[in-house]
């Protein structure tokens, strides 16, 4: 009998505890209904205000989200609806975790095209062929961008606002002290750099570090050699699977990035700074007194990085300037850009969807500073300063634009991509198996899909 | 919801004793015919019905459901037979975590048990114990992801930053990347592991110690005895069962390790312990199959400690 003792007060504790769990089983699916309400109508003020809430999951944080809220506030007062918004930096996790559970946001940042394609073949994303005024949308978008968010012939992403990557970025007033001329061709660059370096300063900032997606900043860096080495057919191919990490292609892209940013002679800091600064304090020494680096290669978001950073110092060309990387076999831009998707259908996801694609909605980021809008019909005087209307000139003058290869690539790919950087940072003599190692996931990554 | 916290709570208080005592009283009905004899075997079996069917549903259900979905591919539609397990095995990341997680196993385990025990006992005659016990037990108090940012801030490169590399560069040496390089990283975080964990080693411990009988130690002092042999002959055999159950949770915990991981380098610079593995896996790479496959793993790397600690559990039930 001594057992029973025991278990029963057992059983009992066991009894009480379940009865606890299952109880009131609140009925998701709130945002199940059909869009009943004409969306279209309501974006343009017209039928009374939606009221309810709409949730939003991005990765803006601190300024960004400060300005990303300035941009739907107009939206959100004008139909009365609630805004609930959560920032994460670790966006694809978050996303895959929230629709594992049945429980994602109604309009989410993605975080590529790649993993926006994965979204929408398994049903995810609520295709905008009928929530998007296409023609209107068309009109206004170079078809870059339409074809960026497109899959299987359907409109899921929009982009909000967009960024030029594979900019170089310096400090006039320490460019002036120094007695440095800004490069006019790839030549002049490489010829700069070993001046400086011969100077005894390292030339270049870099900073890799970014939680679970540390060592992106250098797939630009790579992007940018094999889009300006090898041309855009061989970075289409790369992009698509086709082209092996192992090849001479990519091999040199990867060498032609370590020969500066393995070597304390090139970077501030050394090898052991690159992996250990945050990529947002990367060109933090661009506004060391006296300069502690000359040269940082970033995006054009990096300014309000910059802003932020150095509230006093900061002051477009006048302490922080840019000029793009120089071509060499080939000349080209590369680009990014911020999609918008939607995951549930909503009116109030619908008719903030169509909010976001409108000029007015992008202006209001544009003239806040950091942000490039995709849509033509933001006016050019709409940008605070210069240089972010320059960086809009580049992406509408340019006549080879290629989208960041890493975001396009299957994540496993790109997650691959980034620990590779890191590895070969810290190992340069190991490349030959760090591409192997690259290949290897490559053969799985694309064809599993 | 439309309950409200109020009407969950009466339910919770109210319904959860009836229906208990409905059920026990339903059991009573359905084995009123049996004789006395058969009633006492079936009435204990009766009574575990429901923790079973509950530990089935939400334990045993999804045990099996990741077997399965370690079968799988990435998107748990077709059958691929073991080539997951294959593909793991076959991986340097994998077997990297397997070292790492050896590490943790043994390092982090053996260190806070010996940590614990020694300020257990060099506390347990001290005027000022409670106030050492309480300080050594808070980082207990902190999540480990305050923790992890809190320690990433003591490792940071910059020594403006970094206390580490402050007080090296202090002294003059070289500042140092900490958690670049392995295996000097996966050391540096098995330290935070340990920084929260020898607390609650160091209570259970000493309330071990309180149990043993001060007579038995006089004893041994009046016989000439001395503080080493009476740690090593008398404390150390007493407080076996103890440190057992202490160092199995210490290395459930360290199979189980994520969040410090995570939050200090998110598994790079090859500190990828097994539950980050599988977080790699299943939600930044999208392929449930291979991640049910590292949980299985993990499932049955601890099935071992659960069986000695069952058994030893039965052992100490068997001598009462």
């Amino acid at each position: 009998m001594t057992k029973f003792r025991l278990i029963a007060p057992l059983a009992v504790l066991m009894l009480v505890l379940a009865a606890c769990s299952p109880g009131s089983g609140s009925s998701p699916g709130a945002g199940a209904t059909d869009g009943g309400a004409d969306g279209t109508a309501a974006a343009t003020g017209g039928g009374g205000p939606l009221g309810g809430s709409v949730s939003i999951l991005a990765v803006y944080a601190d300024a960004e989200q400060d300005s990303f809220m300035a941009m739907i506030q107009p939206w959100a007062d004008e139909n009365d609806v609630e805004i609930e918004y959560t920032a994460t930096r670790d966006i694809n996790a978050q996303l895959t975790t929230q629709i594992a559970g049945g429980n994602p946001p109604d309009i989410a940042g993605l975080p590529g095209p790649g993993p926006m394609a994965q979204f929408a073949r398994d049903g995810e994303l609520v295709p905008l062929d009928d929530v998007i005024d296409m023609d209107t949308y068309s009109s206004q978008y170079d078809q870059g961008w339409i074809t960026a968010g497109t899959v299987d012939d359907q409109l899921v992403g929009i982009f909000t606002k967009v960024s030029v990557k594979g900019l170089i970025f310096y400090n006039p007033e320490q460019f002036e002290a120094a007695g440095y001329e800004v490069p006019e061709d790839y030549d002049g660059l490489t010829s700069l750099v070993d001046e400086i370096a011969g100077s005894g300063m390292a030339p270049w900032g870099i900073g890799l570090e970014s939680g679970a997606a540390s060592g992106w900043p250098a797939t630009d860096w790579i992007e940018d050699f094999v889009l300006r080495q090898s041309g855009p057919d061989i970075y289409d191919q790369w992009v698509a699977g086709e082209l092996p990490w192992s090849s001479d292609e990519i091999r040199s892209a990867f060498e032609a990035f370590g020969a500066w940013s393995t070597d304390e002679e090139f970077v501030a800091g050394g090898p052991n700074a690159v992996i250990n600064t945050a990529f947002g304090n990367g060109g933090d020494c661009l506004f060391a007194d006296p300069a502690e680096c000359y040269l940082h290669h970033q995006a054009s978001f990096i300014t309000g990085f910059f802003e932020d950073n150095f509230p006093d110092q900061a002051v477009a060309g006048e302490t922080y300037d840019f000029f793009p990387m120089p071509g060499i076999e080939f000349d080209g831009v590369t680009t990014a850009g911020d999609l918008f998707g939607m995951f549930n259908d909503t009116p109030q996801a619908r008719s903030l969807m169509q909010y976001l694609t409108t000029p007015e909605a992008q202006q209001i980021w544009v003239e806040r500073g950091g942000a490039i809008s995709p849509s033509r019909e933001v006016p050019a005087d709409a940008y605070p300063d210069e240089t972010s209307a320059r960086f809009a000139e580049i992406i509408l003058a340019a006549e080879t634009t290629r989208f960041d290869a890493s975001d396009l690539m299957p994540t496993e790919m790109n997650d691959a991509f980034f620990g590779a950087i890191l590895d070969y940072v810290q190992n340069p003599d190991d490349l030959d198996s760090i591409l192997e190692n690259l290949d290897t996931v490559q053969e799985s990554a694309y064809g599993g899909g | 919801m439309d309950f409200g916290i109020l009407g969950i709570a009466i339910a919770a208080i109210i319904g959860v004793p009836a229906i208990t005592v409905l059920y026990i009283l339903a059991t009573e009905w359905l084995v009123r015919g049996l004789p006395e004899r058969r009633r006492a075997q079936v009435r204990p079996w009766l009574w575990l019905l429901p923790a079973f069917a509950f530990l089935t549903a939400y334990l045993i259900y999804p045990m099996v459901q990741t077997a399965i979905l370690s079968l799988m591919d990435r998107r748990s539609e077709t059958f691929v037979g073991v080539s997951n397990y294959l593909d793991l095995f076959g991986s340097d990341d994998f077997w990297q975590t397997i070292v790492n997680t050896t590490l943790w196993l043994v390092f982090f385990t053996a260190i806070t048990v010996a940590i614990g025990l020694l300020i257990a006992i060099l506390t347990d005659r001290v005027r000022y114990e409670t106030g050492v016990k309480a300080l050594i037990f808070i980082p207990m108090a902190i999540s480990f992801v305050a923790a992890g940012v809190i320690w990433g801030f003591m490792y940071d490169f910059d020594p403006d930053i970094g206390t580490l590399n402050a007080a090296i560069t202090a002294v003059g040496i070289e500042e140092q990347s900490w958690l670049t390089e392995w295996p000097r990283n996966s050391f540096m975080i098995i330290i935070v592991g340990i920084w929260m964990w020898v607390g609650f080693a160091m209570v259970i411990l000493s309330a071990g110690l309180k149990g043993i009988s001060t007579e038995l130690l006089e004893a041994a002092r009046i016989d000439g005895a001395n503080e080493l042999q009476v740690f090593r002959s008398i404390i150390l055999p007493l407080l076996a069962p103890t440190i057992a159950v202490v160092a199995t949770t210490i290395v459930i915990t360290a199979l189980k390790t994520f969040d410090i991981v995570f939050v200090m380098t998110s598994g790079n610079f090859g500190t990828e312990v097994i539950a980050s593995l599988f977080y790699r896996a299943r939600f930044t790479n999208g392929d449930a199959g291979s991640a049910a496959a590292v949980a299985v793993i993990l499932l049955l790397a601890i099935i071992p400690v659960m069986l000695i600690n069952i058994r030893r559990f039965q052992q100490q039930e068997a001598m009462r």
